[in-house]
């Protein structure tokens, strides 16, 4: 004879502390491998909403188990011949192990760039958030309410005032007037004022060699490069404008694409791209959070040296911090490394080398040392 | 809906075409559930209670994802090979499927109670409040202040990765026995490794019966709802339900292959139940599979082979009068505890411990091997390698005491 229990409501979750711990896991092992994920080239041509797969190695439970080289068996449905190459959808079913106990080589979580990104600046500590070494800007941002006025437009007519005047009126009068009606004394109009809003803007001032020697892959590493600094600057300002300065022997602005996409020949002067660079700020920027990087093959004509160098060191002064990237240059640093290396001592200047992907976190983390730096102990 | 009463009164008519069967149940216990309740126990194995770790919490969310996605439906019975056995009906079900779940069930019931597998090395009796000992034991572990969560956790995480490699022998050459057995380990690192073991062969009949098992299950559910005199419309929701139940999948789902070798079985024993009850008590599903798969079987079913030869998946031979036996053969190689690779000790000095993988044709998985070995390596402590073949050609794997791993040709000697 069989017995029963009959169904009672349990509201103890028995799987509450598993769960909970296996996505503390799964957090931990995205901080650990963010950085590697960030720099992959398909997400920095992404924009930030769209969501990535993430493999998340650590979480995979190992065990000895056979390779996907040997043999087995399946059922079908009588069209199979011999020798023939298994149709794709089987394929599948046999690699994610449905219904079998073979399952899950790689455990993948939905992530959005930005979240990626939040955590990737997570696991810096950046304790100066909010501390602005320059001026702020004040913009005007909608209208805010000022007070009363006696007379304005029907717009302006403020109904809560209106009421309480009214009411106050019905409170002094005798109990025998039964009804009160608006009096033109009630009607008061509300004074407005343009809203001032104290905000932070920084603009970024990406300066490319685009001269024939900066090939494809070193462009690619430049965009990295300039992702990461992109979106490290976002997160710390309301407002970020970019400016893209492209030069050969002369300089231009261009928009995105052209800077990162077209290839142009001649040889490089340096001088020209910060000439521009200083143009441009003293132009628009005067007051802004500048922050200006500069990306090149490293390869400079020899008698723009020195000019390069005095500019560089202007540039030093107006920005919050300056950087040169040498990216894939040949042995060594190049001379023009060399020279800033001797001449530029400002804190705020920095030079980083990017010679392949793993590289362009390492050089970003350098640049941060020493934002950090200014930012915590310059003022 | 329906009553418990109702249930209760299908379950006796169930019961005593059961007995007539000849089947030899423990007493049953049905408990009813709600669907949050279901993916619970099929995270924890049925059992009402389980040690805490991470990788269940794995399983909680894939079943929850499969589930909310409708991927699969949650699984029909839940059943624990315990005395008295106990089974989970998801209480917003069908009549119809309660009836089926529970003439399901009652197969399974007899099977637990009656396989050699599970006769011989597990204890129904105590099923239950072993697991609930060893939570209790593992809790203990982690509550104590000089190991810890995390401690416990890492031993774990090693430990599970040799679960598989228990065998019912439960001899010193089963990696996890030996290791209890010879690492230099602290008292509490062995109990987790004893825990681990005894779980694991408590599964080990489950694993190796699992076509045997359901084939037995869906065979007599069908029998048993044929004979309980269901109105129309219940016996149409039921044919529907049991064909979805035993539906070829390309994976092989061994409902379908069980419950087609059981009735091949009936045919040709022209329905001696008495015959059938013999096979039940001794086969496993490699047995069973070598001795009853029968060329119709095969047949019926498509059954083929496959193979990876450079990166493609290619039809190897597909079931005919000439070959079928080869694919048998091929199939009971692939079923049950076959299905991993079993990893011998081959001896050990003060610090290194050898292995060998017992070479059965198939190559191992590289990467899944080299994660092992760190596992192995964290509980042993010292130098481990591992003897095995790739490409034909005779390797050694060495995991060195950092964790470092390189392959070596073998030398011959």
């Amino acid at each position: 004879m069989a017995t029963f229990k009959k169904y009672e409501t349990t509201n103890h979750d028995r799987a509450i502390e598993d769960r909970r711990r296996h996505k503390e896991l799964i957090e931990k092992s995205v901080k650990n491998n963010i950085s590697q994920i960030i720099s992959e080239e398909s997400i920095v041509e992404q924009d930030g909403t769209r969501k990535i797969k993430i493999p998340i190695r650590s979480l995979n439970e190992y065990y000895f188990k056979y390779g996907s080289q040997n043999v087995g068996i399946l059922c079908g449905d009588g069209s199979q011949v011999k020798g023939k190459h298994l149709e794709k959808t089987i394929v599948n079913s046999i690699e994610n192990g449905i219904g079998t106990s073979k399952s899950e080589d790689i455990f993948e979580i939905d992530i959005t760039i930005d979240d990626a990104i939040d955590i990737l600046f997570d696991n810096f500590n950046l304790p100066y958030f909010n501390h602005k070494k320059y001026e702020e800007i004040k913009l005007e941002e909608g209208l805010k309410h000022r007070g009363l006025k006696p007379a304005g437009t029907m717009r302006q007519l403020s109904k809560k005032h209106m009421m309480i005047s009214k009411i106050k009126r019905q409170k002094c009068m005798s109990k025998s007037e039964s009804r009160v009606t608006f009096h033109r004394k009630d009607l008061v109009y509300v004074r407005t004022k343009p809203k001032q809003k104290r905000q932070s803007n920084a603009v970024i001032i990406c300066i490319m060699d685009s001269s024939g020697s900066m090939g494809y892959t070193k462009k690619y590493l430049a965009r990295s490069f300039y992702f990461l600094i992109y979106q490290f600057i976002k997160i710390k300002y309301a407002n970020i404008e970019i400016i893209f300065i492209s030069h050969t022997t002369s300089a231009e602005e261009v928009s995105e694409q052209q800077f990162f996409y077209r290839g142009e020949n001649g040889g490089t002067c340096i001088s020209s791209g910060y000439e521009k660079a200083l143009e441009i700020i003293n132009e628009k920027y005067k007051h802004w959070n500048i922050y200006t990087f500069h990306c090149s093959d490293g390869d400079n004509w020899t008698e723009d040296n020195e000019k390069a160098i005095l500019l560089a060191k202007q540039l030093c002064n107006k920005s919050n911090l300056f950087s040169y990237t040498e990216i894939k240059g040949m042995n060594k640093y190049q001379n023009i490394a060399n020279q800033y290396i001797n001449q530029l001592e400002s804190n705020n200047f920095v030079i980083t080398k990017i010679d392949k992907k793993e590289d362009v976190w390492e050089a970003f983390a350098k640049i941060l040392q020493v934002e950090n730096y200014i930012e915590g102990g310059g003022n | 809906m329906y009553t418990v009463d109702e249930l209760f009164t299908y379950s006796e008519q169930i019961e005593e075409l059961t007995q007539n069967l000849g089947f030899n149940c423990y007493p049953q216990h049905f408990e009813l559930v709600d669907y949050e309740d279901m993916i619970c126990y099929a995270t924890y194995s049925g059992m009402p209670s389980h040690y805490p770790h991470w990788s269940l919490g794995k399983i909680y969310e894939k079943l929850k994802t499969l589930y909310n996605y409708n991927l699969s439906g949650i699984p029909y019975e839940m059943v624990i090979n315990s005395n008295p056995c106990i089974a989970y009906l998801i209480k917003d079900n069908s009549l119809t499927m309660q009836i089926l779940t529970m003439a399901h069930v009652y197969g399974h019931n007899d099977f637990f109670a009656n396989n050699q597998y599970f006769t011989q090395n597990t204890d129904a009796s105590l099923s239950i409040s072993m697991f609930k000992n060893h939570t209790k034991r593992i809790r203990s572990y982690i509550y104590a202040p000089s190991i810890g969560y995390e401690k416990v956790e890492k031993f774990l995480d090693a430990v599970h990765s040799i679960k598989y490699q228990c065998t019912l022998n439960q001899s010193e050459k089963d990696l996890p026995i030996f290791l209890r057995n010879w690492a230099n380990l602290e008292e509490w690192q062995k109990d987790i490794l004893d825990i681990v073991i005894k779980q694991n062969v408590y599964f080990l009949p489950q694993i190796e019966t699992k076509i045997i098992n359901e084939g037995w299950a869906s065979f007599w559910h069908y029998y048993i709802l044929n004979n309980l005199n269901l109105t129309m419309d219940k016996m149409f929701e039921f044919f529907k339900i049991h064909n979805n139940i035993v539906r070829p999948t390309i994976n092989l789902n061994p409902y379908f292959l069980g419950y087609k070798i059981w009735r091949d079985v009936y045919i040709n024993c022209d329905g001696n139940i008495e015959q059938m009850l013999a096979i039940r008590e001794i086969h496993k599903d490699s047995s069973f599979i070598r001795n009853y798969l029968s060329y119709e079987v095969c047949d019926s079913a498509n059954l083929y082979s496959y193979k990876n030869q450079d990166r493609n998946y290619v039809i190897g031979d597909v079931s005919n009068k000439n070959n079928w036996q080869i694919i048998r053969e091929q199939l009971a190689n692939n079923v049950g505890i076959n299905a991993v690779p079993h990893i011998e000790v081959i001896d050990f000095t003060k610090d290194t411990l050898n292995l060998y993988h017992a070479w059965d044709n198939k190559e191992l998985d590289l990467l899944y091997t080299t994660e092992t070995l760190k596992h192995i390596q964290t509980i042993w402590g010292g130098k481990i390698t591992l003897k095995t073949q790739f490409s034909g050609i005779k390797r050694k794997i060495v995991c060195d005491s950092d964790k470092k791993v390189f392959i070596q040709n073998e030398e011959y000697s």
